[in-house]
């Protein structure tokens, strides 16, 4: 694919990001920060790839299987810990 | 099948976007995190199909190791432990992408000046968030001590190291063949950068660090994905990164001190001597005078802080509230958007002990009302309450935003002794003359209010 398209892509996200949390309030910060901490563990889909290079290149394939460990800590801790904090904030009545 | 997976990349953002958004409301905040797990499921399965992908047993063996520690630490971890364990996956996120970065670099043969331009730049941010959440864990966490490490000549390291890690970069970019040590080099130096910038930030700035690697570890996703060419990492890792930022401003506004400022000054140094003043005398109170007091306050402010979280008080805090509704008085508590020790942190301690979130008020939404309140209960909270950062222009937190409990009509303060807080500064609140001192450990202070309430 081409840098400039995916240039192009990284500059419209990053202010879509700006524009979504600006208005956020300050009771869900925390909860704000784990799910998107999350989401930036969106890099376990090039580890995948990577580590499944196979024995072809076998260093690769090692590199990419800690990528995909730590990733999968990262996104799957990240989703159950925001799904803990989101249970407990309850309005007055449930 | 390219072209199809690309497709599925785009739904896969949109439920990140929406997400995202529905995480901003407290009522569509769980729906807003379903959604986001979607996502990230679908975009996990579509790429289980890639045509590069020729052996399955590392991916899976990979996938169920990660999602078992992931799962079994999200479940044992205390509520308390909260801004720890975020700082940790943090870390784990960044260090996924150093580590994608590496094996991209092992498994090419053809070297292009913009691939090794964005694989040497996914490595050193990867590098940096790993080693700084670390060090940010074991502050928060109490591992190593939560005080400011300075030393002489700190900024001059820093810039040296950078300058050298430039370098690297710059050699390896050039020619990744005959330079191949410069991504070591790189490597080491990320490392080391990222605990020497975080390991010079008291616990106090804690707030700001963490959203702050939050976003690297974002814009260390959307380097990695520059690197192996997936959309989907660019959008997902732009949009924490960007988010990340925003809330790091919002934690830089609420302390009215520049990221700059956080980044390169230990808290503690920035103060000069402080004068002697006489300030008059300190009241203090003991708990059957201050039931009496609560018991016939008609409106209660409650203000936490730190000091709450560490005497683990929030569920007799909770009683007390009760009690003080039942007995006909209005409650809220009011929070200050840098108490604590993350963006949040007493909000979350708070709804640990079911406090419905009706109940807290944001400080700019109390401030203007606060000299109608009964009584104002600071608990374990000290800089965030301090007039001296409305009134003293020579004070070093001059400036910074504060719930002003000062006005109110009577203030309790439960602290354990005069001790000044985090940022060593005086409070001029605890010798006003409104203000009335309850020495003692926070916890069992209210357990005595609360049982004076029950008899």
């Amino acid at each position: 694919m081409e840098f400039i398209y995916l240039l192009f892509v990284l500059v419209l996200a990053t202010f879509l990001g700006f524009e979504l949390i600006s208005k956020v309030p300050s009771t869900l910060h925390t909860p704000l920060m784990s799910g998107s901490n999350a989401i930036s563990g969106i890099t376990v889909l090039g580890a995948i790839v990577l580590a499944g290079n196979g024995d072809h290149h076998f260093l690769a394939s090692i590199l990419g299987f800690i990528a995909v460990i730590l990733a999968s800590i990262n996104v799957v801790g990240g989703y159950l810990v925001t799904e803990r904090m989101l249970d407990m904030f309850k309005g007055k009545k449930t | 099948m390219e072209i199809f997976q690309n497709c599925v990349y785009i739904v896969s953002a949109l439920f990140f976007i929406l997400g995202l958004k529905k995480l901003s409301h407290p009522s569509t905040a769980r729906q807003g995190n379903f959604l986001s797990v979607i996502g990230m499921f679908l975009g996990v399965v579509i790429t289980l199909f890639d045509y590069q992908i020729l052996d399955y047993k590392f991916i899976i063996v990979g996938i169920l190791i990660g999602s078992l520690i992931g799962l079994f630490s999200a479940r044992i971890v205390a509520m308390t432990s909260m801004p720890e364990m975020v700082a940790l996956l943090n870390g784990f996120g960044g260090a996924s992408s150093l580590f994608v970065g590496w094996s991209a670099l092992v498994s090419t043969t053809m070297f292009s000046l913009f691939n090794n331009v964005v694989t040497g730049f996914s490595v050193f941010i990867g590098g940096l968030t790993f080693s700084g959440s670390i060090i940010a864990w074991a502050k928060l966490s109490e591992k190593i001590s939560g005080k400011p490490f300075t030393y002489k000549g700190q900024m001059f390291v820093n810039i040296l190291l950078l300058l050298i890690c430039v370098v690297s970069i710059v050699f390896f970019v050039l020619s990744p063949i005959d330079y191949g040590f410069c991504f070591y080099i790189i490597i080491g130096l990320s490392l080391i950068i990222g605990i020497l910038s975080v390991i010079s930030i008291g616990g106090g700035d804690m707030p700001v660090v963490i959203s702050l690697l939050n976003s690297y570890s974002g814009i260390a996703a959307c380097f990695a994905g520059f690197v192996i060419e997936n959309v989907l990492l660019i959008v997902a890792g732009s949009i924490v990164g960007a988010s990340g930022l925003i809330l790091t401003n919002i934690m830089c506004k609420a302390m009215n001190r520049s990221l700059f400022n956080v980044l390169f000054s230990g808290f503690g140094s920035l103060q000069s001597s402080q004068s002697n003043v006489d300030r008059g005398e300190v009241s203090p109170i003991v708990v059957d005078d201050a039931y009496l007091i609560l018991e016939a306050a008609r409106s209660v402010l409650i203000v936490p802080g730190y000091g709450m979280a560490v005497a683990q008080a929030q569920h007799v805090v909770k009683e007390l509230s009760d009690l003080l509704e039942s007995n006909g008085a209005e409650v809220s508590f009011a929070i200050h958007p840098v108490a604590g020790r993350m963006p949040g942190h007493m909000n979350v301690l708070l709804a640990e002990a079911s406090v419905p979130y009706e109940q807290l008020v944001e400080m700019e939404s109390v401030n203007p009302v606060i000299d109608s309140i009964d009584v104002c209960i600071v608990i374990g909270a000290n800089d965030v309450v301090n007039p001296d950062a409305r009134d003293n222009e020579s004070s070093s937190i001059y400036g910074m935003p504060i719930i002003e409990v000062d006005k109110a009509k009577t203030v309790f303060v439960l602290k354990r002794s005069m001790k000044p807080g985090f940022a060593g500064i005086e409070n001029p609140l605890f010798y006003m003359p409104n203000t009335r001192m309850l020495f003692g450990d926070a916890k069992s202070s209210i357990q005595s209010i609360v049982s004076q309430f029950k008899d």
